[in-house]
């Protein structure tokens, strides 16, 4: 590929990463915080609270448990930050960490030149 | 605080069922890591992080349908139309994946049921709409851009269903409405979910399409039909 290529590649990507970390860092704060419809759909049946928890009736989502793992930045927080930095900077962590992992599981399964 | 989960959590199905899912979902993702083989060069490398990171990022801007209930996308329908199917079902495969270890969104245990609804099925039944419209529709951006954006729509109705098959095979709780309850309201919810999942999957590819129509999978193939007379410069 000629360097010209390869420059116009480079501008592409770090564009497109802009603009999904803008995504994710900024337009994230105004995103919906209603339940989504795999939420309302296993909360049929029960009625809940403000803070969204169960109070009453029979309803799958009853059955969930815990997550397993949990961890620092669950449910796109961080461990000690407020909701506003802690969703912006855990979608812009998550940018970045899905483009590496995509990226190092797609070098992996790429056919070797030659 | 109310907790953002957007994706099965652990408990909701049972044990058996998950872990069937699982193994479902392994066999099929090493199955697309070997068709993907054959697009995936090292210019497309970077593209398709590039996707799931996008992937990642879009499932973040929940869209209210109705009062007190939100929808985003799954994107399995932008990966397909993008990268194509065998690559695009492993790029929402890293989003899932990265969602459920680290922002504990949808449970380790269903990581096999949300794979298999969000970057199987709705990958798939995505790029069966595009192949059709491949052949009953010239291979321009804006028709690629409508055909993903219905492709896009039906993807996230039948993914639905997806989950009432694995709730219908593991449910961990009895519905209170029974199975066509949970149908009609999945089904119901998805359509019109559907719809702001086509609207943004049509939109990107459209954007995508008319300044790099090389990077779109969906537009590669039969070449553009042509819009001057054989013999003329193009």
């Amino acid at each position: 590929m000629s360097a010209e290529g390869r420059a116009t590649r480079r501008g592409l990507l770090l564009g497109g990463l802009a603009v999904a970390l803008i995504l994710a860092g900024l337009v994230s704060a105004v995103a919906s915080g209603a339940p989504d419809g795999l939420e309302a759909a296993l909360h049929a049946g029960c009625a809940v609270d403000d803070a969204g928890d169960i109070v009453a009736g029979t309803c799958p989502a009853r059955a969930a448990r815990p997550h397993e793992v949990g961890g620092p930045f669950a449910d796109y927080a961080i461990a000690g930050l407020g909701p506003g930095w802690g969703t912006a900077l855990a979608g812009v962590g998550g940018v970045l960490l899905t483009f590496a992992c995509g990226w190092a599981v797609f070098r992996l399964a790429r056919r070797r030149p030659g | 605080m109310r907790t953002l989960a957007l994706h099965i959590s652990n408990g909701i199905v049972d044990g058996p069922t998950s872990l069937a899912f699982l193994l479902l979902a392994v066999a099929a993702g090493g199955w697309c890591v070997r068709r993907a083989r054959r697009d995936l060069d090292d210019r497309l490398v970077p593209l398709a992080g590039l996707v799931a990171a996008f992937v990642f990022a879009v499932q973040m801007l929940n869209f209210p349908v109705l009062p007190g209930v939100s929808g985003h996308l799954l994107g399995g329908a932008l990966a397909a139309a993008l990268v194509g199917p065998w690559v695009g079902a492993l790029c929402v495969s890293v989003v899932l994946v990265v969602q459920a270890l680290v922002f504990a969104d949808g449970g380790v245990t269903a990581i096999g049921l949300n794979v298999t609804n969000m970057a199987l099925l709705h990958t798939a039944v995505a790029y069966a709409v595009l192949v059709l419209a491949a052949r009953l529709l010239p291979r321009t951006p804006a028709a690629v851009a409508v055909a993903a954006g219905v492709a896009g729509w039906l993807a996230t109705v039948v993914a639905s269903q997806g989950f009432v098959l694995q709730y219908w095979l593991g449910g961990a709780a009895p519905l209170p409405g029974g199975l066509g309850a949970l149908a009609a309201t999945m089904g119901g919810l998805h359509a019109l979910i559907g719809v702001g999942e086509g609207l943004i999957t049509a939109g990107t590819v459209a954007a995508v399409a008319r300044t790099r129509p090389d990077l779109v999978y969906a537009l590669r193939g039969r070449p553009l039909p042509a819009t001057a007379p054989a013999g003329s410069a193009a």
